[in-house]
């Protein structure tokens, strides 16, 4: 058989395309409920690690349904959603118009009585999306814990943002200021933002990243603003 | 005997007379991108040892069948077929080293150790040479990738494995990291030092 022949060529990429089509669909299929598994395990020790609680490995599951009491959605005017928080898409939710946008919060009970509120954050960085979970005390302006995490930022660089060093800055920091939403803001070192809201050191050297986490505060957090106030009203009340 | 030799030379080659990276020079970029810290630079190694050992024993199965002019298109579908079963692997049995790594995994196919070992190795050889020639090379890579990131970490970060190791007692003294050891631009210096140091060696590679 002439192996140099246009027909035999063409036979081949098609047998081939098929067979390594047929391999990578059989392991996407096979792993997939383990990847799924791991992806939503995952999700819920990033929740929980805003609030400062590490999982042990196997108990990722038992300890999120243990602090996480109630998971409910709001749209941007405070207003409670039918649904499940867990499985919203909140990197699309982002880009959409703040009063489309389905909003999930995590109530998360440390002790009775002490209720931090778990919102998600999400935005790009320098080379992708990053991401992040900020929990919020039941006055609705402090920050009580963050997380952030990043796809793909510089090692070293922007993909400090994941270190604790960066994310518990934010710790005590107000995103109310005078009754006035005033989200928290990232500057370079030694700069003071002008608006007199509180803000945090940046990572030098990861500049753009830093920026993609006060602007994913500004736009995520600021989507929460009227169930934040809410809460200031409630608290206060 | 003669052949045992021919295949230990296979396997040791690479490692240092003829490494893909600074000798041949491949493979740079990812050299530079994943090299900041000890622990991604090694994982990605072993990602690469795998995917050029096994791709290079699938091409050899099927050198003979293949049509010469999409060669290279067969050589690419395999691998990339391969680099994703093994992120999709990573991400099902070890879902942290596999966040961690991120988009590199992927960009193994993109490395051009790969497509030179495959081009000029397996398209020729038997399938147990051409498993050797992948580890060799692999390996070849990994230590270059070892090398750099264990400089870049240490003076970039003071730590090895995220593990301090600089005492604090020289930062009290003024010592500070070297920020642009994590900077791109290092690793190639880096890179530039261990082919001068290994060149001053190897005599016979000068040019």
């Amino acid at each position: 058989m002439n192996k140099q022949s246009n027909v035999y060529t063409i036979i081949y990429i098609i047998v081939m395309v098929v067979v390594v089509g047929a391999a990578l669909a059989f392991t996407a299929l096979g792993l997939k409920s383990r990847q799924q598994e791991n992806i939503n395990a995952d999700k819920m020790k990033q929740i929980l690690a805003s609030v400062h609680i590490t999982p042990a490995k196997d108990s990722v599951t038992v300890d999120f349904d243990r602090y996480i009491t109630r998971s409910l959605i709001v749209n941007s005017l405070g207003e409670e959603l039918p649904g499940n928080a867990f499985d919203i898409n909140t990197a699309e939710e982002a880009k959409k118009p703040v009063d489309q946008r389905a909003l999930p919060v995590y109530e998360c009970t440390l002790a009775p009585g002490d209720v931090k509120y778990i919102v998600p954050v999400n935005g790009a960085g320098l080379w992708g999306p990053i991401w992040g979970y900020v929990a919020i005390d039941s006055d609705g302006s402090t920050v009580y814990g963050a997380y952030f995490a990043h796809q793909g930022e510089t090692p070293g660089l922007g993909a400090e943002i994941e270190k604790p060093a960066f994310s518990d800055q934010f710790e005590g920091k107000h995103m109310f200021k005078d009754d006035k939403f005033l989200p928290v803001a990232v500057m370079k070192a030694g700069q003071v933002p002008t608006n007199g809201e509180d803000y945090v050191d940046g990572i030098s050297g990861g500049t753009i990243t830093s920026k993609g986490v006060g602007s994913m505060i500004d736009n995520c957090i600021g989507a929460y603003s009227m169930f934040l106030k809410t809460l200031s009203e409630n608290q206060t009340r | 005997m003669a052949t045992e030799n021919k295949n230990l030379s296979t396997l040791l080659n690479p490692l240092s007379k003829d490494n893909p990276v600074i000798v041949q020079i491949l493979g740079i970029c990812s050299c530079l991108a994943v090299t900041a810290k000890l622990e991604p630079a090694c994982v990605m190694g072993i990602s690469v040892i795998a995917v050029l050992a096994f791709s290079n024993v699938i091409i050899s199965l099927i050198r003979n069948t293949i049509p010469t002019n999409i060669r290279i298109i067969v050589q690419l579908v395999v691998v990339a077929g391969l680099v994703v079963i093994v992120n999709q692997l990573l991400i099902a049995y070890q879902y942290d080293v596999s966040k961690q790594l991120s988009v590199f995994v992927s960009l193994i196919v993109t490395n051009c150790i790969l497509m030179g070992r495959l081009e000029a190795f397996a398209m020729g050889n038997k399938p147990w040479p051409s498993f050797l020639d992948g580890v060799g090379n692999g390996a070849g890579y990994a230590i270059i990738l070892i090398i750099v990131a264990f400089f870049r970490e240490l003076l970039g970060s003071g730590t090895l494995w995220g593990v301090q190791v600089i005492p604090q007692i020289c930062y009290d003294h003024g010592y500070a990291n070297n920020g642009l050891m994590i900077l791109p631009p290092m690793a190639l210096i880096v890179t530039g030092c261990i082919i001068w140091v290994h060149r001053s060696v190897n005599k016979d590679l000068q040019e």
